[in-house]
């Protein structure tokens, strides 16, 4: 393993992510003139379920194959609040962050005492588990799913049902999950993590309590990907038994390792280039599963560090 | 008669339905278990392969007019083929890495597969017909057995058994057990361990190609059978023991025992049965029941 | 001087016809067929249904010389409600879709329903079977074609009741057209004296039947009630045979069935089967003159009841579009309520306020392998039920639309 290099964060210079950050920005706010909004909020909500689940592998070194349960709790969640109680689009996306990070703390403290396969596989169980469980409970309509979601007026003031408006609300959020995500990797919580997963028998040595950390980076992990999908739902106005499938779970992992591990800004390229990719060759049925295996096998082979870890790696700085 | 209040002939039909997919469920949790526990490889690929089991043994059947029991035989071996092909071609570059990028690379491999079928063939199961020998049912009293049915735990069992003691009691078995604990020092002694490895992986595909072409006549030919009972599968394993072979063939039978029984007393719950004991063996056991900690 | 008047008049309807040509939204009619093109319900639906899309496009051209500009896309919903929806509301928002048509799965249709009318377009559904789309989800937007659930438990399940099969035991599939199905079965059984035993939800859609079936043996129902449909209901009942189920003395009562679920099973499975559809290829010269024509496209194979819905529901479009001078969806909607049918395929018919068009429905049984002259002869008419006793009563309707 190598060892843990760390430069000083005061002399590390964060120029050139602030300019990639700039140019996101400058593109999804410029960008639906011409695309379809609706495409472009989904992209930002995969995206930021992609970031989400690349702070705990990326950073943290754990896979979960089960990271669907989060998007899909927090979607039935919102979908639920907004719909039979009526609630405001912001507290119904509160409501299922905090539902989902719920579920991360529960399944966490189980999973996070086994490491590597076994915390992927174990994952994969509670996955499974929170899927059979919704696709029997009432409340989620089964294989109808939630309809008819209503996307509210936002403090009680702005109507989301028109695009425009919604389209902001999501671009809020997703810029405020980034952002979080951005603080917390270059934090000392993020370093210690990083040490983690560099060399966990070191980091125990120097007297951090490993399990606490992973169980942390676990729960904003969970909480994050829950904001994703809850926002996804109003924007669909659509819960349904997709989003908690473990083909979801597998999804993620693949946006995350095309746009890169370990990087900030690749789960986003990684999320836009599959939803794209998802979307334009949507009438081509079985090729999407074909194109993204391919991409997958391609990716482990000869391109184990994504597209904007490719990126960094030529620029020699972390993107 | 009535077992807690229900009638003993539902009970011993279901838990015979149960026993039958069990030994599907044993079928693929031993090559699984074989390839996990003598390669350090999880092969997410078993599900699809167990597909295309189905498949060459459907295609071979409409086109080239191969029948069941040719089937059989040919099948495991022309998908084996398939997979020796895939561990020396790509499996092989990632020995030295993180065990995880072949979960990936399995999983890739996987939607490869499985998309290629679906467009293909459409996601609606194409017809198999049941072998001629094993047309009609026992009548057993409490229920009708379709005598094919009962062929299958009779098959899965002694293709079980006597995997595990070819590779428990034999000394081939024991090479392949040492190449795993010590490759450089087995093959010192003059073993071709690469081989090896190839042939090891080549039998575990062949073994879910058999599950396949032993499940067309019940299940239908059908792109997506693999994928959700491969998740099914993984849990058999890791509850087994994932290096433990007599672990995955016990497990598997087991596990198709308690899902029938659930499916009796509390059907709802009979699809999660399985997760939550592998959640419990995971935290009591993490090994698995018959598994050893590598 | 008359002569002149009536030119002038005939000049000015010529200048209003060409103008009213500008009320079609960007000059051209588009029609967008949604359906399940590669799973279980691909036969039934799928490819076939463009294939009987364009058939009404031409065929409505050519004997109404109109002068519409019509499109047809389509695309497969994979019968999943979250990517039917988003196809709908892509097809909506961007590809200046007018009007969906077809949508098997309930559950999909559901959801196109609801954004047609968020969207004041239009969606004219043969696929769905949910008797909700006409019921307590109807809006003024959707118009529900073919046959729904209420039609079919009033068709075979009445009929089935009547001969004697008074103890049901239901197998259901899971989602929206399984539970409605189910319960306008219910319904019927217990109003016309029957009983309801037991049920059992099936995984959608589901392989292996085999432990489901067990349980509706052990009930010891006289009929086993098949609330589901395509791939769903082969598999119920080639299992069935396999367990012995109707050597035991029960049956199966397949309560939607299509000709090509019949044509997979095969006379020897699928004879004596009680099934009610409204519409066969057989039934009349019109019809056979339609699906010959459509075979002839499709290799051969027969019309199912939903594409020709989907063929006789595209005419019906277009000639309410012409009439009513625009593709406005709510505008049309009206209009298609105006205007009676009377259809080479179904037969006298109207569309009612609440959406659902009626016509009348057939009680079949599947013939013997010796009563057939050769492949998709397969149905022998028991009886007609007749248009308006065949759909629920408006009076009886839960559509907020009905005035009651």
């Amino acid at each position: 393993m190598t060892t843990v290099s760390t430069p000083s964060l005061k002399s590390q210079s964060f120029t050139h992510q602030w300019v990639a950050f700039a140019i996101m920005v400058l593109v999804l706010v410029i960008a639906p003139i011409w695309v379809y909004p609706i495409f472009l909020m989904k992209v930002m909500c995969f995206a930021l379920f992609a970031c989400a689940f690349n702070l705990l592998i990326g950073f943290g070194g754990l896979l979960s194959f089960g990271h669907a349960m989060f998007l899909g709790t927090a979607g039935y969640a919102a979908a639920h609040a907004a719909k039979v109680w009526g609630w405001n689009p912001e507290l119904a996306v509160l409501f299922a962050t905090a539902c989902s990070g719920l579920l991360a703390l529960v399944t966490g403290m189980l999973a996070i005492r086994r490491q590597g396969i076994y915390f992927a596989m174990i994952t994969l169980a509670f996955s499974q588990m929170v899927f059979f469980f919704y696709l029997q409970t009432p409340f989620t309509g089964g294989e109808d799913g939630i309809q008819s979601v209503p996307r509210g007026q936002l403090f009680g003031v702005f109507d989301l049902s028109d695009n425009s408006a919604m389209y902001v609300f999501v671009l809020a959020i997703f810029l405020a999950g980034f952002a979080l995500i951005w603080r917390i990797i270059y934090s000392p919580f993020g370093q210690i993590l990083k040490a983690i997963r560099e060399n966990q028998d070191r980091a125990i040595s120097l007297g951090y309590d490993t399990d606490m950390f992973k169980l942390i980076a676990f729960v904003i992990s969970g909480a994050l990907a829950g904001t994703a999908g809850a926002t996804k739902s109003l924007v669909f106005q659509l819960a349904s038994l997709t989003d908690v499938h473990w083909s979801m779970s597998g999804e993620v992992v693949l946006m995350t390792l095309l746009g890169g591990l370990g990087t900030l800004f690749g789960p986003v390229v990684g999320a836009a280039v599959i939803v794209s990719m998802q979307n334009y060759l949507a009438q081509f049925g079985a090729w999407v599963t074909i194109i993204q295996g391919v991409i997958f096998v391609i990716c482990v082979l000869a391109f184990r560090r994504g597209i904007i870890g490719e990126i960094a790696h030529w620029l020699k700085k972390p993107l | 008669m009535e077992i807690f209040g229900i009638p003993s002939q539902a009970l011993f039909g279901q838990l015979l339905i149960g026993l039958i997919n069990g030994s599907f469920y044993a079928l693929l949790s031993l090559g699984l278990a074989v390839i996990f526990g003598l390669l350090n490889i999880i092969n997410f690929t078993h599900g699809a392969q167990y597909m295309l089991g189905a498949f060459v043994a459907y295609l071979g059947l409409t086109k080239l007019g191969i029948n069941y029991w040719v089937a059989l035989v040919v099948t495991p071996l022309v998908v084996g083929a398939t997979g020796m092909l895939i561990e020396r071609t790509m499996l092989k570059q990632l020995y030295k890495l993180d065990h995880l990028y072949g979960l990936l690379l399995t999983f890739g491999l996987a939607l490869i597969i499985q998309g290629l079928f679906r467009h293909e063939f459409g996601s609606s199961g194409m017809p198999y017909p049941v072998p001629e020998v094993f047309k009609g049912a026992y009548n057993t009293g409490f229920m009708f057995l379709p005598k094919y049915r009962a062929w299958v735990i009779v098959a899965s069992l002694v293709v079980c058994l006597t995997t595990w003691y070819v590779i428990e009691r034999t000394k081939l078995g024991a090479y392949l057990r040492a190449a795993t604990e010590n490759p450089s020092l087995v093959q010192a002694f003059g073993i071709n361990v690469p081989r090896m490895i190839t042939l090891t992986y080549g039998f575990g595909v062949g073994l879910a190609a058999f599950a396949g072409v032993m499940a067309a006549p019940i299940y239908q030919v059908n792109p997506t059978m693999g994928a959700d009972i491969i998740i099914v599968v993984f849990a058999v394993v890791v509850i087994g023991g994932m290096g433990s072979i007599m672990g995955a063939i016990l497990t598997g039978f087991g596990l198709g025992l308690i899902e029938g029984l659930t499916k009796v007393f509390y059907p709802e719950a009979s699809s999660t049965v399985i997760f939550i004991i592998m959640t419990i063996v995971l935290l009591l056991k993490p090994a698995g029941l018959f598994g050893t900690q590598k | 001087m008359k002569r002149k008047l009536l030119s002038l008049a005939a000049l000015a309807a010529c200048a209003f016809a060409g103008s009213a040509q500008a009320q079609i939204s960007d000059g051209i009619v588009k029609i967008g067929v949604l359906n399940d093109m590669s799973g279980l319900y691909s036969d039934i639906t799928g490819p076939g249904s463009v294939t009987a899309a364009r058939m009404a496009v031409e065929d409505y051209m050519k004997s109404t010389k109109s002068t519409l500009k019509v499109e047809i896309v389509s695309a497969d919903h994979q019968n999943k409600p979250d990517v039917g929806s988003n196809v709908a509301r892509q097809w909506f928002d961007t590809d200046k879709v007018d009007m969906i048509a077809d949508v098997p799965t309930s559950s999909v249709g559901l959801a196109v329903a609801k954004i047609a009318s968020d969207k004041g377009k239009l969606h004219v559904n043969s696929g769905s079977a949910t008797a909700d789309l006409s019921g307590k989800a109807c809006n003024a937007n959707t118009i529900h074609w073919a046959y729904d659930t209420w039609m079919l438990a009033n068709g075979t399940g009445k009929a089935i009741v009547k001969s004697g099969g008074n103890t049901w035991f239901f197998l259901t599939a899971d989602y929206a057209f399984g539970h409605a199905l189910e319960r306008d079965t219910e319904a019927v059984v217990n109003k016309n004296g029957g009983r309801v035993v037991g049920k059992v939800r099936t995984p959608f859609p589901t392989q292996d039947f085999s432990s489901f079936l067990l349980q509706a043996q052990a009930s010891k129902a006289k009929i086993i009630g098949l609330a589901n449909a395509g791939g769903d209901t082969t598999n119920s009942i080639k299992q069935a045979a396999e367990f012995g189920i109707t050597k035991g003395g029960q049956n199966l009562a397949g309560l939607l069935v299509f000709l090509p679920d019949v044509h997979s099973l095969g006379l020897n499975i699928a004879q004596g089967l009680m099934l009610t559809e409204t519409f066969y290829w057989d039934l009349n010269d019109n019809t056979r003159a339609f699906s010959k024509r459509f075979a002839a496209a499709q290799g051969g194979k027969m019309p199912s009841m939903v594409q020709a819905g989907v063929y006789s529901s595209v005419i019906h479009y277009l000639k309410a579009v012409d009439a009513a001078k625009t593709d406005d969806g709510t505008k049309v909607a009206a209009k298609m309520k105006e205007l009676p049918t009377d259809d080479p395929i179904f037969g006298k018919g109207s569309v009612r306020p609440d959406g659902r068009k009626i016509h009348p429905a057939y009680l079949f049984e599947v013939k013997k392998p010796s009563e057939s002259k050769g492949p998709y002869d397969y149905y022998k008419l028991v009886s007609t039920i007749p248009a308006n006793e065949a759909f629920r009563p408006l009076a009886e309707s839960e559509c907020p639309l009905v005035k009651k």
